[in-house]
């Protein structure tokens, strides 16, 4: 029932249905509402996506190459190794690189941000400052933007949607940098934990290590995409569940062709056999790719917009309230502390 | 220890970059699209009209059903508008459909002040967006949102031009809301008349400023036929529930004497034309004008009248919360120095009142004093008077008992001589 508060009669009478018969041209049962439904793709296609995905783990992981491998281009450039001195970052860095690509009249902006160094110190204590510091950056951003008295029609949307995070395979279980990292990280941003360079371990070992990441994330308390608590009704939860059943995907990248079968596939050529990769008999990267792009991007999407920017807009507001109210005289006692 | 340095690589320039096989972000409308479906959608349309041009018949035979709601009566002594909500779903396509009516609009004998209530009317629906939008805790995505998304203004089908009701209320909505103009009850007029009427109507509103809603131009799979349809503005319409049967089929139509007025022929009214633009080919971008166009007229000019400023860019950043706190301050500062005003005059005004009465208390001592000695002075006349009196009667009572004396001597001396006399006669 609406309720107004200008006006008093309001009444909702039950939903009535009307059938597209689907008969001839002077069909007065239907009504055209579903052409609602192309009216709002015609307008997609013509305001086209945008994507930002960011990419963590230590160098060598195979990062880049992952993303080419994903979205099918050089949308990132692999670390250029140089010099001696260079080789050693001294700090971590956020590299982010945008590009349009298109794929039958859909138009998107992908972003892929690139964070070198991580990991990669020998004292690696809080080098996911930067990146925590980069994903509220962009949420600052977009929210600058949303209060403006002037603002534009489309927000630039520069918010990481996804932050996929590899793991060595080692095998065994979750290093302590994995843990805090995703621990903190998981509260502000969807994580896709994937096993990198997966073509080193056999599939028993994959599935234990599997096993031991999954009970490591669950004891930590880490809430990994998909996050249990926002499936929005049973059948998501039945198709997140599957998922949640085989993350983290244990994938394989790689930029280059090789002829298996007689048909060119995406592959790493070693004196022991050909690994395909969109081959999920040898590995998980075609359940991450579907998973990514072609089933849950909208839904990344609207996790990120509709939960975790809220989050960091409700801290952020009540961060000025408690500070404008503190600078009264008013105790403070609810300050919320940023996870730093 | 990792410091913190933030290397940018440019973004802008965004070079495109050709795919080397099938990625599958193409499925990314239907993505959209899906989570649309499982959401529902709303639309909300404004009928603005005078009583008795078939308005509640109209939506009736666009949305293929009987709405609730009684005819009104002509006796409203204001406009007011009933708004009423329905849910409707044509195959997966669940529609929250809200019709809001203006009841009594243009009965009045002085209509000044009809577009009133329908301005307050939009304008509360976007105040309760933006005051959703505003909150701390929102929730956007499952709001229900109630902003007009179309205006179908009711022409009378006079045959001449419009009433000055009419350009009035116009002027007034065209920067609230996508006006869509039509020609209610148009089977009282003749095409040739029809024509007139819609080359006069489209001059006034044109000489007059008013901007109704253009059927968008920028996308060519609709551009065509928004383009036409824009030419045949304003739709001259009839609405009809009643079907008859013509040829073999019932058809929805009005029945004369003459001949039979059917709803969804287009040689006989524009009505196919307006469902066309109105729910099968416009209805997102009618949604989508008014939540960017509309709404942030009204939230800018609501945001700078309540004296927010967008800072520059090199000041500190700012958040609502913290300008509205400062306001909030400001605002019971004020207050506190008006409640003091207000109690300075208070006593004021107690001091005055207790002079005055002090003035009349002294007043009225005195008068008593007047009045005390008055009446003192009266009593010592008095006694003066009685003792004068006295003095009379004193002197009245010697003179009595001077008389007295005489005549009793005087009757001593007779009265001797009586005895004398008895004597004698004794003897």
């Amino acid at each position: 029932v609406l309720d107004l508060a200008a006006v008093p009669d309001t009444v909702v009478s039950p939903a009535v249905y009307g059938e597209k018969t689907g008969g001839p041209v002077l069909d007065f049962s239907y009504v055209g509402i579903d052409a609602i439904l192309e009216q709002m793709r015609r307008k997609a296609m013509k305001q086209g996506f945008e994507l930002n995905i960011m990419v963590v783990g230590q160098s060598g992981l195979g990062k880049s190459t992952l993303m080419n491998t994903l979205f099918k281009s050089k949308v990132s450039r692999k670390s250029v190794l140089a010099t001696a001195q260079e080789k050693i970052p001294k700090t971590v860095e956020i590299k982010s690189i945008s590009h349009d690509i298109e794929e039958k009249g859909v138009r998107m902006k992908l972003t892929v941000i690139d964070t070198p160094g991580f990991g990669d110190q020998i004292n690696n204590e809080n080098c996911w400052q930067p990146i925590m510091k980069f994903i509220n950056d962009q949420y600052e951003a977009y929210l600058q933007e949303e209060i403006n008295i002037n603002r534009k029609k489309r927000i630039p949307d520069s918010r990481v949607h996804c932050c996929i995070y590899f793991i060595p395979p080692t095998g065994h279980c979750l290093r302590p940098l994995d843990v805090e990292f995703m621990r903190r990280l998981s509260k502000v941003v969807n994580i896709v934990p994937v096993i990198a360079k997966a073509d080193t371990l056999t599939l028993e070992e994959r599935d234990f290590f599997k096993q031991k990441i999954r009970e490591e994330l669950r004891a930590n308390g880490i809430d990994v995409y998909p996050q249990k608590e926002f499936d929005e009704d049973a059948e998501d939860r039945m198709i997140n569940e599957k998922i949640r059943e085989m993350i983290p995907f244990a994938v394989v990248g790689s930029d280059q062709e090789y002829q298996v079968n007689g048909r060119r596939l995406l592959g790493r050529k070693t004196k022991w056999g050909t690994i395909e990769v969109e081959n999920i008999a040898h590995c998980e990267f075609a359940y991450l790719r579907d998973l990514l792009i072609r089933t849950h991007m909208q839904n990344i999407k609207d996790i990120t917009s509709s939960i975790h920017y809220e989050m960091y807009r409700v801290r952020r507001l009540n961060e000025n309230n408690t500070t404008v109210a503190h600078a009264n005289g008013v105790p403070e006692h609810h300050l919320t502390a940023h996870e730093m | 220890m990792a410091s913190t340095e933030i290397a940018r690589q440019a973004g802008e320039g965004v070079r495109g970059v050709p795919l080397a096989g099938h990625v599958g972000f193409d499925s990314m409308p239907d993505q959209l699209v899906n989570k649309s479906v499982n959401r529902g959608f709303c639309f909300n349309i404004l009928c603005v009209g005078e009583t008795g041009l078939g308005k509640s018949t109209l939506m009736d035979t666009l949305f293929n059903t009987k709405f609730e709601g009684e005819p009104t009566q002509h006796n409203q002594p204001g406009v007011t508008l009933k708004s009423y909500t329905y849910e409707l779903q044509e195959s997966n396509v669940r529609l929250k459909l809200t019709v809001v009516n203006t009841v009594g609009f243009g009965d009045q004998i002085n209509k000044e002040d009809s577009y009133k209530s329908i301005v307050e009317f939009i304008d509360a629906q976007f105040e309760a967006y933006l005051q959703e939008e505003l909150k701390i805790k929102r929730t956007l995505h499952s709001y229900h949102d109630t902003r007009i998304h179309a205006c179908l203004y009711f022409i009378a089908p006079t045959g001449h031009s419009l009433k000055s009701l009419d350009l009035v209320t116009m002027k007034k909505l065209d920067s609230k809301v996508n006006i869509i103009p039509i020609i209610a009850k148009s089977d009282a007029i003749s095409k040739s008349e029809l024509a007139k009427f819609k080359i006069k109507i489209t001059s006034e509103l044109v000489s007059n400023g008013v901007q109704i809603y253009q059927f968008p131009t920028d996308d060519e799979s609709v551009a065509e036929i928004n383009s036409t349809m824009n030419s045949h503005l304003p739709f001259a319409v009839v609405g009809s529930t009643e079907e008859v049967k013509i040829g073999n089929k019932m058809v929805k139509a009005r029945q004369y004497p003459w001949g039979t007025v059917q709803v969804e022929n287009e040689n006989h009214c524009d009505f196919v034309k307006l469902r066309e633009m109105l729910i099968r080919v416009n209805m997102e971008d009618l949604r989508e004008q008014t939540h960017t166009r509309h709404y942030e007229l009204y939230r800018r000019c609501k945001l700078e009248e309540m004296g927010f400023k967008d800072t520059d860019p090199d000041s500190k950043p700012f958040s609502l919360q913290e300008t509205y706190e400062a306001k909030r301050n400001e605002f019971m500062g004020e207050l506190q120095k008006k409640e003091e005003e207000m109690r300075q005059m208070f006593v004021q005004r107690v001091k005055e009142k207790e002079a005055e009465l002090k003035e009349a208390e002294k007043e009225l001592h005195e008068k008593f004093d007047r009045l005390k000695k008055l009446h003192q002075d009266e009593k010592k006349k008095l006694e003066e008077k009685k003792k004068s009196l006295d003095d009379e009667v004193n002197i009245f009572k010697q003179k009595k008992t001077a008389a007295e004396l005489l005549l009793n001597q005087a009757q001593q001396a007779g009265g001797s001589t009586t005895l004398k006399r008895d004597k004698e006669r004794k003897n």
